[in-house]
């Protein structure tokens, strides 16, 4: 119960410093309204985040090894606090490299854009790159099975590990850094004509739907209705149990039928995010003085309607990536997805997750499977923040 | 022995748009004595609503008070804290909104509502407050005041809760109230009544009161001075009836001078002349339920006709009946002596470029993403087929035949323009297809005075020079006794009285009509106290217009 | 009254509707299988009278309407069929001892539940408070920390959560174990102690969606003219939040809460599979991966049922808790 009455001192001493931090302000300040106005509760917020503040500073600066034991815990929130302020510094470089470097409009957008966005940005740009330029970045091919099998991450021969090797390699003998390299080519590029397709099917009939109305639009929201009220990721196993068995039949690699299978379930939220956007341009009077012109179904969907959507629409395509990647590799890490030896970060985790029970004495090999979980991860991120800036800016909301 | 109540000296407010601090108001004194209702007028954008609320202390989200005091007896409301400022409103200064509907509370009775600023500023108890909250209701005319407050918001139509909203302002007897355009909302005779019902209650209380608005009939008939604002700077203040009798300053006479725009009358029909456009017993309905009942009517070439009524009267209905959106369940209409294709999808090009449609909402009208040469230069392309040089003189021309310079605008985007400008856009538009028959749907309703006073004047001007004949749908008598030929009054869907507009503002009228006429306030001070003595004082209130 | 009900009604009309037109789609999907499918699933150990009995159970020999009939008559008196990796192993290993499916589901549900359970206990009251409190105190360092938190919380795969707090609260710091093999019969603080893990990974999912959701429906309520109204009426803040957001809160907040519980059936697979919890999800994802089309159909259908209700539940509750039709014109 010690730790509970440590709790109880904690706070009441972080209360008794917030209401003195803010008594003294106010005396100090001859009551300026930051703190004449400022609750109670606000003052207490600013001092618990000092302390939690000096609490992970203090920690940092602990011993790495004690007694030649690493302390795994210290090793690891250093790697996370070194990689924070490395992504922030480097955000925050691109950022300015972008606002003087471009033509006006691109400086422009850079110069409205927040740090996080920045940092999206830049880690997208980069994982573009390395999906593209797979093949000439990675030393080794991702099927290749060489020699030495479970080698340490780290490079260091002492540990175990082997300079040719800087990420080790898995129990079957293969590099781990090409694999995560050509994870990039296949999650990523599996996953982004995946939201393509989903979207050129939901997106045109999404619209369609919006401007033809009547029997076609109720049919087709019904049924989307439907296929919705099934979970995406439920559904998707569901007709990958069926496909498994009709890959073996058919002989069409199982992949395939993933992208079939994902790009329509999620065309369905495409679906109901072009109808809803169309139906709110639709009914603008510019639309009706194109129609009362005569005008054609051509000319009113791609001169009218679509130059109005392009911001939501760009927006969803964001949001759709980022589902249909991370739906992708849970099936992967289910092992119901994309199939060996095809390098993808999410079958990596699945297979290398066992190495995590050693990080306590071992930091350096629990890496690997963290590594290929984390590149998973900040790509949804880094998308996110560009999305949630997207939808920030053409919302103007005063928010 | 007046005292003063209200001393603003220098008021400055800036507004955050995009990340800057602009100025909204820029150094405003305002001076207000117990028992006294000052009018504050200007067009929007004025900053009117901005010192109505900083008057109380008070500002919006964006906003900030950046200089200048507002002292309200004694008490500097700008450098006051937030508790000292939370004591005074609605118990010493009261604000009553535009939109009533929007400013209840869904979720609590009006009673509720009305009761809680007295509890909570501990002038009175809860069961007391309600008492007074009913005596209230009554004072101020409402429909069965005892039983009133016990409904929800949405029960209670939109003049009742404008009242009822008044009332609940009125509870902690505050010494001043800002009414933020309190009747703009409302329909042309519901006015009346709300109007009555705040000038009265504020006089029986003796409460000060500042009265903002952008009409100037209005505030004619509620203000004992009046001040005029334009873009956050003060134009003019003087008492009521000196500044309606001689103002002083430019702006000032060029806001009073809009009512008076007149056109020459045009000479009479000739009988037996074709109509460009006749409805011949056009009925129509949404789905199941009937909109339209028998409406007939002609508009001869080169002539204006005015289809008034209030919302709801069936006037946008008639028009997307004549366009083909909406084709009648019987009836039908002729254009030039030959029936038109009740569907727009049936219809010819040739017949559909002979009617056009100008629309209300500027910013819903114009495809924001397309350049004012491609707005204007499809319709020219479409029917005429020019295209390249020809079609972007062609453009050229049209821009300069609504008054606008072509080199400036003919590769902005709307965004880039005024309301006015770009309902000058619209009319454009409709003018490339080269029309006969032109219909404007409330095209100046959504417009300043002055700026609705030029589009008016261009129309006028474009109707004599290229012979267009309007079908022009309003709302507004001053409008209809400015521009129209003819005038066609609809009430529910039906045609009430139709009639040359010499006629039409004459008695004898049909008892509508009466009405109608009868609520659009004058410019003269004592038009109200007229009226209500004229119609005797039992007959205002919703039962009057519910015998119509 | 009276439309409200009729509203409600029309609402569980449609909502039973749609779980019959799901359970019809499950059936098609399943029956898109081709032709001797029982031979391939069960490959190599196939007996001849566990292939038959197969077919006898799904009904194979009959037309597609009478199938589906079959099988929803079975459905509805509670009889989801026989797995059939069970089918196999009797017929392999002798025996009679058939157990049907439901009696498989059956304890895994109660697990699932129970972790779905723990997991909504944390999660629903953290996230609306620090929502409101993220919507109160809008753009200040409290609000972007949260927001960027958060934000990157529902971008991360479970499974990257999941190994995440492994490695920090059962590999370094040995507080809870890493694996959840959770029993029948077995204490309740011991059960709690193994559902703490998943349930805490699930709930920094979780939260973070339900806090978004919530923070953005305060702030629009917050920008309501009622609001600024109260605040005009010099009524202290606190009562303004009490009686004037919060009852026209709570219909978006309800709304929020049973959407991103039907967010937690999908989530409550993976993280089932890396805990090795003996819950629904786990169930299901083993059966996918051998191809056990009853086991499948089964949980397909319960995940359904379950989404489509709280869908149905959210509706209706928001139904009731709006104003305006509770008290019509």
């Amino acid at each position: 119960m010690s730790w509970l009455m440590n709790l109880v001192v904690i706070l009441s001493v972080t209360a008794l410093v917030a209401w003195a931090f803010r008594f003294a302000g106010q005396k100090l300040t001859h009551n300026k309204p930051f703190f004449r106005d400022m609750p109670f509760a606000v003052a207490f917020g600013y001092v618990a985040g000092l302390l939690v503040l000096i609490a992970a500073v203090s920690y940092y600066f602990r011993p790495v090894a004690v007694n030649g034991v690493p302390s795994a815990g210290v090793i690891f929130f250093r790697w996370a606090v070194q990689g924070f302020i490395g992504f922030a510094i480097a955000a925050y470089l691109f950022r300015l490299f972008g606002r003087s470097v471009g033509t006006a409009g691109t400086r422009k957008l850079f110069r409205a854009m927040p740090l996080t966005a920045a940092f999206g940005v830049l880690i997208i740009l980069l994982y573009a790159l390395v999906s593209i330029f797979a093949g000439s970045i990675a030393p080794y091919g991702q099927e290749e099975i060489l020699a030495n099998a479970n080698i340490v991450p780290g490079g260091n021969p002492l540990m175990g590990g082997d300079p040719n090797f800087p990420l080790g390699t898995d129990q079957i003998g293969r590099d781990i850094y090409s694999r995560l390299i050509y994870g990039a080519q296949n999650t990523v590029g599996i996953a982004f004509a995946t939201t393509c397709l989903a979207f050129f099917v939901g997106g045109s009939l999404g619209f369609l739907a919006a401007i033809v109305g009547g029997w076609l639009d109720q049919i087709l929201s019904r049924a989307v209705d439907v296929l919705m009220a099934i979970p995406a990721l439920i559904f998707a196993l569901l007709l990958m149990t069926i496909a498994s068995v009709w890959s073996n039949q058919l002989g069409i690699d199982r992949t395939i039928f993933m992208i079939l299978i994902i790009a329509m379930i999620d065309s369905t939220r495409v679906y109901r995010l072009a109808r809803a956007v169309g139906q709110n341009i639709v009914v603008m009077d510019y639309i009706e003085a194109a129609k009362l012109r005569g005008e054609g179904m051509g000319y009113l969907i791609f001169k009218e309607i679509l130059p109005n959507a392009t911001a939501p629409l760009l927006a969803e395509f964001g949001l759709r990536f980022c589902f249909v990647f991370l739906t992708i590799a849970s099936l992967s890490f289910l092992g119901v997805g994309i199939q060996p030896p095809l390098a993808d970060w999410g079958t990596m985790v699945k297979d290398l997750s066992q190495f995590i029970n050693f990080a306590a004495f071992a930091p350096n090999v629990a890496t690997a499977p963290l590594l290929a979980a984390g590149a998973i991860a900040l790509l949804t991120v880094a998308v996110n923040f560009v999305v949630d800036w997207m939808l920030h800016k053409s919302s103007g909301l005063k928010d | 022995m007046t005292q003063q109540l209200l001393k603003i000296r220098g008021l400055k407010i800036e507004g955050k748009s995009d990340e800057v601090w602009t100025p909204i108001v820029n150094g405003i004194d305002l001076d207000l004595q117990k028992g006294e209702v000052l009018g504050l007028i200007g067009e929007s954008g004025a900053g009117k609503s901005t010192v109505g609320l900083a008057a109380m202390g008070f500002t919006r989200d964006g906003c900030r008070i950046s200089g200048g005091t507002v002292d309200f007896d004694g008490v500097d409301l700008v450098a006051a804290s937030a508790a000292v400022k939370r004591n005074m409103l609605g118990k010493r200064i009261a604000y009553v909104a535009q939109s009533a509907a929007a400013s209840f509370n869904p979720a609590h009775r009006l009673i509720d509502q009305h009761t809680e600023a007295p509890t909570q500023h501990k002038i009175r108890a809860k069961a007391e407050s309600a008492l007074d909250g009913m005596e209230l209701y009554r004072r101020l005319r409402l429909p069965d005041p005892d039983n009133i407050g016990f409904r929800y918001p949405h029960q209670v139509s939109g003049g009742q809760l404008q009242r009822a909203m008044t009332a609940m302002a009125m509870s902690c007897r505050p010494d001043l109230i800002v009414f933020d355009e309190p009747t703009t909302a409302l329909d042309v005779t519901t006015q009346i009544e709300v109007l009555a019902a705040i000038r009265d209650i504020v006089e029986q209380f003796d409460t000060a009161a500042i009265y903002i608005t952008h009409d100037l009939a209005v505030v004619a008939q509620m203000a004992d001075r009046i001040k005029v604002l334009l873009r956050g700077d003060e134009v003019e203040e003087a008492e009521t009836r000196a500044m309606l009798a001689a103002p002083r300053e430019d702006y000032t006479k060029s806001l009073w001078a809009v009512r008076s725009f007149q056109r020459p009358a045009k000479p009479a029909i000739s009988a037996g002349s074709t109509p460009i456009v006749s409805l011949k017993n056009v009925s129509a309905a949404y789905g199941k339920s009937p909109v339209l009942f028998d409406v007939a009517f002609d508009i001869h070439a080169g002539r204006t006709v005015a289809v008034v009524g209030e919302s709801g009267s069936g006037k946008s209905t008639t028009a997307r009946c004549i366009t083909g959106l909406l084709p009648p369940s019987e009836g039908y209409i002729e254009f030039n002596g030959e029936a038109l294709p009740l569907d727009y999808r049936k219809r010819s090009k040739d017949q559909l470029r002979q009617v056009q449609m100008i629309y209300q909402m500027a910013d819903t009208a114009l495809n924001p993403r397309s350049s004012i040469g491609d707005i204007i230069g499809r319709p020219v392309q479409f029917y005429s087929g020019l295209t390249g040089s020809a079609k972007r003189k062609r453009v050229e021309e049209l821009l300069a035949q609504i008054e606008l310079e072509p080199g400036q605008y003919i590769d902005r985007l709307p965004s880039e323009l005024s309301g006015g400008q770009k309902q000058r856009i619209g009319i454009a538009r409709a003018l490339a297809a080269e029309p006969q028959f032109v219909i404007c749907d409330e095209v100046t309703s959504a417009l300043d005075q002055l700026v609705a006073e030029g589009i008016l004047k261009l129309l006028a001007q474009l109707q004599d020079d290229l012979g267009l004949s309007y079908m022009f749908i309003t709302h507004d008598l001053a409008t209809v006794r400015a521009i129209s030929d003819e005038v066609v009054v609809m009430k529910d869907g039906k045609v009430v009285e139709q009639g040359p507009k010499a006629e039409m503002f004459q008695p004898p009228h049909h008892p509508y009509t009466d009405l109608l006429l009868s609520s659009v306030p004058e410019m003269d001070p004592d038009w109200l106290t007229n009226l209500l003595n004229g119609r005797g004082v039992d007959n205002i209130g919703d039962a009057a217009v519910g015998k119509m | 009254m009276g439309s409200i009900f009729q509203i409600i009604l029309q609402r569980l009309a449609l909502g039973i509707l749609t779980l019959l037109i799901v359970s019809i789609v499950i059936f098609v999907a399943v029956n898109a299988l081709p032709g001797d499918f029982a031979q391939a699933i069960l490959g190599q150990g196939a007996t001849d009278e566990a292939v038959a009995q197969i077919r006898a159970d799904l009904g194979l020999d009959q037309n597609y309407f009478m199938r589906y009939f079959f099988w929803l008559g079975n459905v509805l008196t509670g009889d989801l069929g026989i797995s059939f990796a069970q089918m196999n192993f009797a017929s392999n290993m002798g025996g009679d001892q058939l157990v049907g499916v439901v009696e498989q589901i059956a304890p895994r549900f109660k697990a699932t539940m129970f972790l779905a359970g723990v997991t909504a206990m944390f999660a629903v009251p953290i996230s609306i408070t620090l929502g409101v409190l993220a919507a109160l105190y809008r753009n200040s360092i409290f609000d972007r920390a949260v927001n960027v938190t958060t934000l990157s919380s529902i971008s991360s795969p479970e499974f990257f959560v999941a190994y995440t707090l492994i490695l920090v609260l059962a590999v370094l710091n040995p507080i809870f174990p890493s694996l959840s093999n959770v029993y029948e019969g077995m204490a309740w603080g011991e059960k709690l102690n193994r559902t703490m893990l998943p349930a805490l990974t699930l709930t920094l999912v979780v939260t973070a969606h339900m806090m978004r959701m919530t923070r953005a429906a305060i702030i629009n309520l917050l920008a309501s003219p009622y609001i600024e109204m109260a605040r005009l009426k010099g009524i202290n803040p606190m009562r303004v939040i009490v009686r004037h957001a919060l009852p026209n809160a709570l219909a978006p907040i309800i709304n929020v809460i049973a959407l991103n519980l039907a967010y937690l059936i999908t989530g409550v697979v993976v993280v089932e599979v890396v805990f090795v919890y003996p819950g629904i999800g786990q169930l299901f994802v083993d059966s996918v991966k051998i191809r056990d089309i009853p086991v499948v159909q089964a949980c397909c259908l319960i995940f359904a049922a379950a989404y489509i209700l709280l869908n149905l539940m959210a509706d209706i509750l928001s139904i009731l808790s709006n104003p305006r039709l509770r008290h019509p014109k």
